[in-house]
Order: structure tokens, then C-alpha cells, then sequence
């Protein structure tokens, strides 16, 4: 049973994980709303008007005004729908929470994308800050707060970490083949793998994560066309 | 003030850190004991590598035995454990406009205040100009999403945003200082000025602002080494 929304509208960027992250928690909380794709070349006056700061996607708009950043979208759906809650009851739980978010925005996310920006000849460094990052999520859930936890960091069901990390690590298989490296290891990273086929496996997530075909041939674009400007560079 | 009572609360930091600031006036303003920890940033302790092994650095919070790192984390923190007085407004639109800002001062007013201070002459002009227009940003969006009166952002009495500005009013003195530029101007910015100035005067966190003299004395120039604001 859906509770009433009242006018939800999401800017949004099909390959955009931060986007997937909102759609994702909207669909867990049975939240109806009006989904508009940006072409973030070409960015609607919409977007400019109600995210001046960053122009960036995501933006919610809940009764014509506007939520920014994904995080902080995910923290008001659960305050303002509190059925379904994505955080954590427990104070020190979501503390947690909001400390490895954080470090999936500040460090985890900018270097995998630092593989992916990486030179065909430099990605040696940035492999290896990824590793290191992905490193400390796995001793994280082998031996800190979330070790013994059920299968998400969220408990039973997924929630608010979950999402963050979850919406972005689809990258992680999709770089590797276009860049044809080796970021997740079973054998390395033997915690942080399961938890992220548990992770897409479920329903709500399988239908908001592009099929890899899409996203394979959307990177593959970008990369071709780093690759160019650099050449044109040199 | 039954949940003041302490809970076993300590805290790692380091003297003449923003971010160690931060937390401690929040600490204050909410009338929680805590002990202090100072940590050598050269040398760091053995306890907090173990309690901060992500990043190793100041300041982490300590309540219980449970440690939480990121001053903007622990600010929050701190407001969802003791919830009087709050520190966040109570409708979630105004909450998310507060952490939008929050953040905004993590990812561009604090990254300049940095470079500010390493850079000379024209474009350390401009760095200044850019650290001005962040402020102004903050000034226009604040007055229009967040303020309805009082010296504070919060209103009356100083809530998150205030901690997190009023905090790094004596860097913001000190860099002009040290830069000879002026980085406030309060026809410009009036709430911001009027809620650092109110801040630094509260009874609460006026022994922790450290005067900008006093700063200048521990730091010297910092413009030929690492900026005194950054957590290390």
C-alpha cells in the first residue's frame, strides 16, 4: 500500500548513480513520483533554477521545493515518510552510517572514477587506491561494527548504506571490463563481494539499475572519448 | 537536563584545529561533560589510530566506548544523542537546508580557506574573491530557505551552521591576518557576520575561541607549510 506522495517530482540522469540511489529509495519506501531525465550537456532550465549551487542531479522536488544532494534526500524521505525507515534506529548505528556514506562519496567513489579517468599506461596508482579503499569496507564487515551483522548493512533489508554503496559498485564490473582490470577479487574482498550480489539481487535494485549492456556501452563512449582529448593533447 | 548527564564522553582532538572546535562547542552549547584528549598531530596516539583507523585523524568522539569520527558527523551526532537544545530545526525541509550548507562549507568555503593562505598577490586576490563569493552564496540561500530573525542562524540561539561558522571565525580573522586580505564584509554578508561576531561572545565557547594573535604566534606564516586549519 503506497501512502500518498503529494507531488514528487525527480530530476534525475539515467547513468547517474546518485540519481539511482533516490530512485531506489523511493521504490522501497512505495513512494509514486514524476520521474524527468536531464541531459546533463544540455541541463534544463529547471535544473539551473533549483540547484543553482551545483547544477547537478540529483534533485527532488516535493511540493515545488527543492531537496539537493543524495544523501541528504535519502535522510529527508526518511524523516518526512518515516514507514519503511533506511536509517538505523540506534544513534551510534546511523552515525555509522552517515561516516561510511561519507567515505563513499569522499574516497571509494572518486577512485574508482580515477581508474576510469586513468591514462591506458597509469592505472597501476588508482587501481591501488581503490583496493586500499575496498580494503578497509572489508575489514569493516569482517571485524567492526557491522561484523556478524545480517546480510546488509541496513540488517534484513537493505538500507541507507546499502543504497550508497550499493548504487555506484555496479561500476566496479562494468570499469573492469572496459578497462580490463581486476577491482573486486572474490578472494580479496570475499565480504564486500557477497554483500553486493545479495545487494542486486534484490527486486527493488534490479529494477532501477540499467542492464550492464547499457552502462557497458555508455562507459566504453566516454572512455573513447578521454582517450581522444588526451591524444589531441599530446 | 536528564540526557546532559554523561555517558562516558571523550574526545581527541588538537589544539588550534577547526574541526576540533566544532565539536567541542557543540559539546558546550549543549551542556555535556566530556574529557579532552590532545593529541600530538606529529605523534599521534596508538588509541586514536585504533579508534580512527579509516583516517586517522582528529577529532573523534567517544561516547560509551564507541567511537565516531568527521566533525560533521559528530556534530550530528551529537544533536540526535542530546537533543536539548537543538541544534537542527524540527521539519525535515529546513534540516535538509541546514546539512546542504553544512556541506557546502565542507566542500568549498573550508578547501579555500586552505589555499588561500599558500598562494601570493594576485592569486591569492582571487582566491580571497572566491572564498567572498561562497559566503555570499551562503548569505542569499540562508536568508531565503533558513533565517526568520535573531543574531543566529538558528534564530535565538546558535544551532549547527552557527557552531560550524562561528568556529571558524578566528581562522577567517587569522588569514586575514596573515594574507592582508579582508574576507568578510558585513554590508555584504550581515547574517553570517552577525552570527559569527554573536557566537565567538556566547559564555558557553568563548574560552575555545582562540584569538587570531594567539594563532599567529603558534603558526606563524603558514603559507610555506601545511595550512593550520586541515585535520592531520
Amino acid at each position: 500500500m503506497a501512502p500518498p506522495s503529494d507531488d514528487l517530482k525527480l530530476l534525475g540522469s539515467w547513468a547517474s548513480s546518485y540519481t539511482h540511489r533516490v530512485q531506489l529509495a523511493l521504490k522501497l519506501k512505495g513512494l509514486a513520483f514524476e520521474y524527468a531525465e536531464e541531459d546533463l550537456a544540455d541541463k534544463s532550465p529547471s535544473l539551473l533554477l533549483y540547484n543553482p549551487v551545483y547544477e547537478k542531479v540529483p534533485v527532488l522536488l516535493h511540493r515545488g521545493r527543492p531537496v539537493l544532494e543524495s544523501v541528504i534526500i535519502l535522510h529527508y524521505l526518511d524523516e518526512t515518510w518515516p514507514e519503511v525507515p533506511l536509517m538505523p534506529a540506534d544513534p551510534y548505528d546511523r552515525a555509522l552510517a552517515r561516516f561510511w556514506c561519507h567515505f563513499v562519496d569522499d574516497k571509494l567513489g572518486p577512485a574508482v572514477g580515477a581508474v576510469f579517468a586513468s591514462p591506458s599506461d597509469g592505472q597501476a596508482a588508482a587501481v591501488e587506491q581503490v583496493h586500499e579503499n575496498l580494503r578497509l569496507v572489508e575489514r569493516e564487515l569482517r571485524e567492526g561494527a557491522f561484523a556478524g551483522r545480517r546480510r546488509f548493512f541496513g540488517g534484513d533489508k537493505i538500507g541507507v548504506l546499502d543504497i550508497v554503496l550499493g548504487c555506484g559498485s555496479y561500476w566496479l564490473a562494468v570499469f573492469e571490463e572496459v578497462m580490463e582490470v581486476k577491482l573486486v577479487d572474490p578472494e580479496a574482498f570475499p565480504l564486500f563481494h557477497s554483500w553486493l550480489r545479495d545487494f542486486e539481487e534484490q527486486e527493488e535494485v534490479k529494477a532501477i539499475i540499467p542492464a550492464i549492456d547499457r552502462l557497458l556501452e555508455y562507459a566504453r563512449g566516454v572512455r573513447q572519448m578521454m582517450l581522444g582529448l588526451s591524444t589531441r593533447q599530446q | 537536563m536528564a540526557d546532559q548527564k554523561s555517558k562516558g564522553v571523550k574526545l581527541y582532538g588538537t589544539s588550534f584545529n577547526g574541526h576540533t572546535t566544532m565539536v567541542e562547542c557543540a559539546l558546550r552549547l549543549k551542556g555535556v561533560a566530556y574529557e579532552y584528549v590532545e593529541e600530538d598531530r606529529k605523534n599521534k596516539s596508538e588509541a586514536l589510530l585504533k579508534l580512527n583507523p579509516v583516517h586517522k585523524q582528529v577529532p573523534v568522539l567517544v561516547v560509551d566506548g564507541k567511537p565516531i569520527a568527521e566533525s560533521q558527523i559528530i556534530l550530528q551526532h551529537i544533536d540526535d544523542v542530546w537533543k536539548d537544545p537543538p541544534h537542527l530545526p524540527e521539519d525535515p525541509y529546513k534540516r535538509a537546508k541546514v546539512r546542504f550548507w553544512a556541506d557546502f562549507v565542507s566542500k568549498k568555503v573550508v578547501p579555500i580557506m586552505h589555499t588561500i593562505v599558500t598562494l601570493k598577490g594576485d592569486e591569492q586576490k582571487t582566491a580571497a574573491d572566491e572564498f567572498g563569493g561562497y559566503l555570499q552564496t551562503m548569505e542569499d540561500g540562508i536568508r531565503e530557505e533558513l533565517w526568520t530573525g535573531g543574531p543566529f542562524i538558528n534564530g535565538d540561539n546558535p544551532g549547527l551552521l552557527d557552531v560550524v561558522m562561528g568556529s571558524s571565525y578566528t581562522w577567517i580573522k587569522f588569514i586575514e591576518a596573515v594574507a592582508g586580505v579582508k574576507l568578510t564584509k558585513r554590508e555584504k554578508t550581515p547574517l553570517l557576520c552577525s552570527s559569527m561576531e554573536a557566537f565567538v561572545e556566547l559564555d558557553a565557547v568563548k574560552e575555545l575561541m582562540t584569538p587570531p594573535e594567539v594563532l599567529l604566534q603558534s603558526r606563524g606564516n603558514p603559507g610555506a607549510k601545511t595550512t593550520a586549519t586541515s585535520d592531520d
